[in-house]
């Protein structure tokens, strides 16, 4: 942390100092005003937050400079900080989520506890792992795109540590909110009013820095994984806004009202909560995927062009597909049949992805099979292309007839999340983290290797166990008898849900394992000096040929020539 | 509010096709313009060759 205060100026401490200061004023603000109240609490959340980060600003304000050459390197510090909150979110989020999947099987495990209840827990699962875990990874890979791909450093040096830093607090108001039961009970949308106000904040901030690092750009064309970054940055703020309108019943109090009632209120939260699938879960992690794959494999992209249908594709049609959550309900019906077709035509640019991504591999099969970051990069476009596959499927009516509110929901967003979007990250967290702090490859390619068969593993046991429970489920709620009456009360399906609960349960907590060993690897090859990777590590780096590589000139790297 | 509702309706249901069908037609034109190709081909090659350096072009 203080090497990262040492790259700033006086000035910039100051300035970094200000905002710290600021933060802890208002939490104090909150804190005082919310006396009694979750919001009061939050206040002294806040007030912590920014105490730390001030009383670290203070400590460190008068170290000396570390002489960087600004104009000929990039900046890769808050990149680090994101890594970091990203592996420390994912642990987490997949803890509470394991946590959650055990008190299914035996429910005694809620303690009877007020904070420890399922609808509590829950939440914090799925804002742990997709806005800590997936947003601070969309967050640092964007960085390091950004700046590569346009061969710019980032303008300035305190607003990307703004924008990392405040999103964790972000994070923080959501995960410890919902314990205490603060909660605006939107799907993906749960922290109140006002952590909706800073998160607005900090996205704006972060908005223009990577607008800034856009303009100042080598070459005219931008570079396609950042509009797919873009469009995550300008859409995720328009869906949130949109969805997060509300009127707080005080401005000291955490509660908020929204401004959409019934129907459209369903409508528009799932406009919101279909597109953060689209747009958080998949435009940015296809950005990802169309930097981090080409490079690692060594191999430009198959087409450029498809990526840019599909990504125009991706971006016109998923905005409509958001009303196939609200099949059979109130909402008119021509709505429901337009949320189901623009499902169907999805598959045409999803595929194309998919399929750009494995066409990309092809040629490249031997690093594959050699290379498990690169295995993760592939076994993800897999699973995005049977995920799309699927999640088009499901959202035709009679179909969705089956599988909506049962577990086949659960094993097609677990396909999508632990098959696509947590292997793509751990893809390319593995390429990237060696780039950005200097090293020449991951401590132990061995322990990517048991990372990448935990993931896969965790995932398949997963998806199966939550695929046979969810038809299992839907079948028996449909199932008559002789007399016309239902076969089965809803008890009968709950038992007949056991035993997959438990091997649900079983393939995360294997995931979580594999996490754990990420984050082993990741600590390892941090702060394990340049000189000590040995020759043994090297191997893997070696057998892929020339990765593109920040070679520092303390360590001559023994490489094949080509 | 009926007759909002209906409005907004009838265009997303009558003119939502062409509006779409206008776009499709501009991607792949400008996705396939001859003149852009060469275009294309750089920068898929431009990711693989960043410089041996690692850093900033000015």
């Amino acid at each position: 942390m203080k090497e990262i205060i040492r790259t700033l100026t006086t000035g910039e401490r100051q300035a970094a100092l200000a905002i710290a200061i600021c933060v802890t004023v208002i939490g104090l603000t909150m804190a005082a005003l919310g006396n009694g109240d979750p919001f009061g609490i939050h206040g002294y959340v806040v007030m912590a937050y920014g105490l730390v980060a001030t009383i670290f600003l203070i400590r460190c304000y008068n170290l000396p400079p570390s002489n960087v050459d600004r104009a000929g390197s990039y900046y890769d510090e808050p990149i680090k900080v994101a890594v970091v909150f990203s592996l420390a979110w994912a642990v987490v989020g997949m803890l509470f989520g394991l946590w959650a999947a055990l008190q299914l099987a035996w429910p005694s495990l809620s303690f009877d506890l007020p904070w420890s209840s399922f609808g509590r827990i829950r939440p914090d699962h799925t804002t742990g792992v997709i806005f800590g875990f997936g947003g601070n990874a969309l967050i640092g890979t964007s960085f390091y795109v950004v700046q590569r791909s346009s061969r710019a450093r980032m303008p300035d040096q305190v607003a990307p540590l703004f924008v990392v830093l405040g999103y964790n607090l972000f994070c923080v108001l959501g995960a410890t909110g919902y314990l205490m039961g603060v909660t605006k009970s939107k799907e993906y949308a749960e922290p109140e009013w006002y952590a909706g106000l800073w998160l607005v904040t900090v996205w704006i901030v972060y908005l223009i820095i990577y607008l800034r690092t856009l303009a100042r750009r080598k070459e005219p064309h931008i570079y396609v994984a950042n509009w797919y970054y873009l469009a995550f940055i300008v859409i995720v703020a328009i869906l949130y806004v949109v969805n997060n309108l509300a009127v707080p019943i005080s401005f000291t109090r955490a509660k908020s009202y929204s401004l959409f009632g019934g129907v459209q209120d369903a409508m528009t939260e799932w406009w919101y909560g279909h597109n953060a699938v689209a747009f958080f879960l998949t435009a940015g992690f296809l950005g990802m995927l169309y930097y981090f794959m080409p490079k690692r494999a060594g191999r430009p992209i198959y087409s450029y062009r498809i990526s840019i249908i599909s990504f125009w594709g991706i971006t016109f049609f998923y905005i409509w597909v958001g009303s196939h959550h609200l099949h059979y309900t109130a909402l008119p019906e021509w709505v429901q049949i337009l949320g189901m077709s623009f499902s169907l035509m999805l598959l045409v640019p999803s595929w194309a992805s998919a399929g750009n991504a494995l066409m990309t591999l092809n040629g490249a099969w031997d690093k594959v099979r050699d290379d498990a970051t690169l295995r993760f990069m592939m076994v993800a476009a897999v699973f995005y292309g049977l995920t799309t596959f699927e999640g088009s499927f499901m959202a035709i009516r009679p179909v969705n007839s089956l599988s909506h509110y049962t577990d086949w929901t659960i094993a097609h967003v677990h396909a999508g999340s632990l098959g696509w979007v947590a292997m793509i990250t751990f893809g390319s967290l593995y390429a990237m983290v060696p780039w950005v702090w200097k090293k020449p490859s991951m401590y132990s390619p061995r322990l990517v290797e048991v990372h990448f068969w935990c993931a896969l593993s965790g995932a398949v046991i997963y998806v199966l166990a939550m695929w046979n429970s969810g038809i299992l489920q839907g079948l028996m709620w449909r199932t008559y008898n002789e007399h016309g009456t239902l076969a089965y009360s809803f008890v009968d399906s709950v038992v007949a849900m056991h035993p997959y609960y438990i091997a649900r349960a079983l393939g995360g907590l294997i995931f979580l394992i594999g996490v754990l060993v990420c984050c082993y690897n990741v600590f390892k090859t941090v702060r394990t000096p340049v000189d000590a990777f040995g020759p043994a590590r090297r191997k893997v780096e070696d057998a892929l040929g020339p990765v593109p590589l920040p070679r520092p000139a303390s360590s001559p790297l023994p490489r094949p020539a080509e | 509010m009926t007759n909002l509702y209906a409005m907004l309706a009838i265009f997303a249901k009558a003119y939502g096709l062409f509006i779409f069908i206008g776009l499709s037609v501009a991607v792949i034109a400008y996705a396939y313009w001859p003149a852009n190709r060469e275009r294309f081909r750089k920068a898929a090659k431009a990711v693989l060759d960043e410089g041996e350096e690692d850093k900033p072009w000015r």
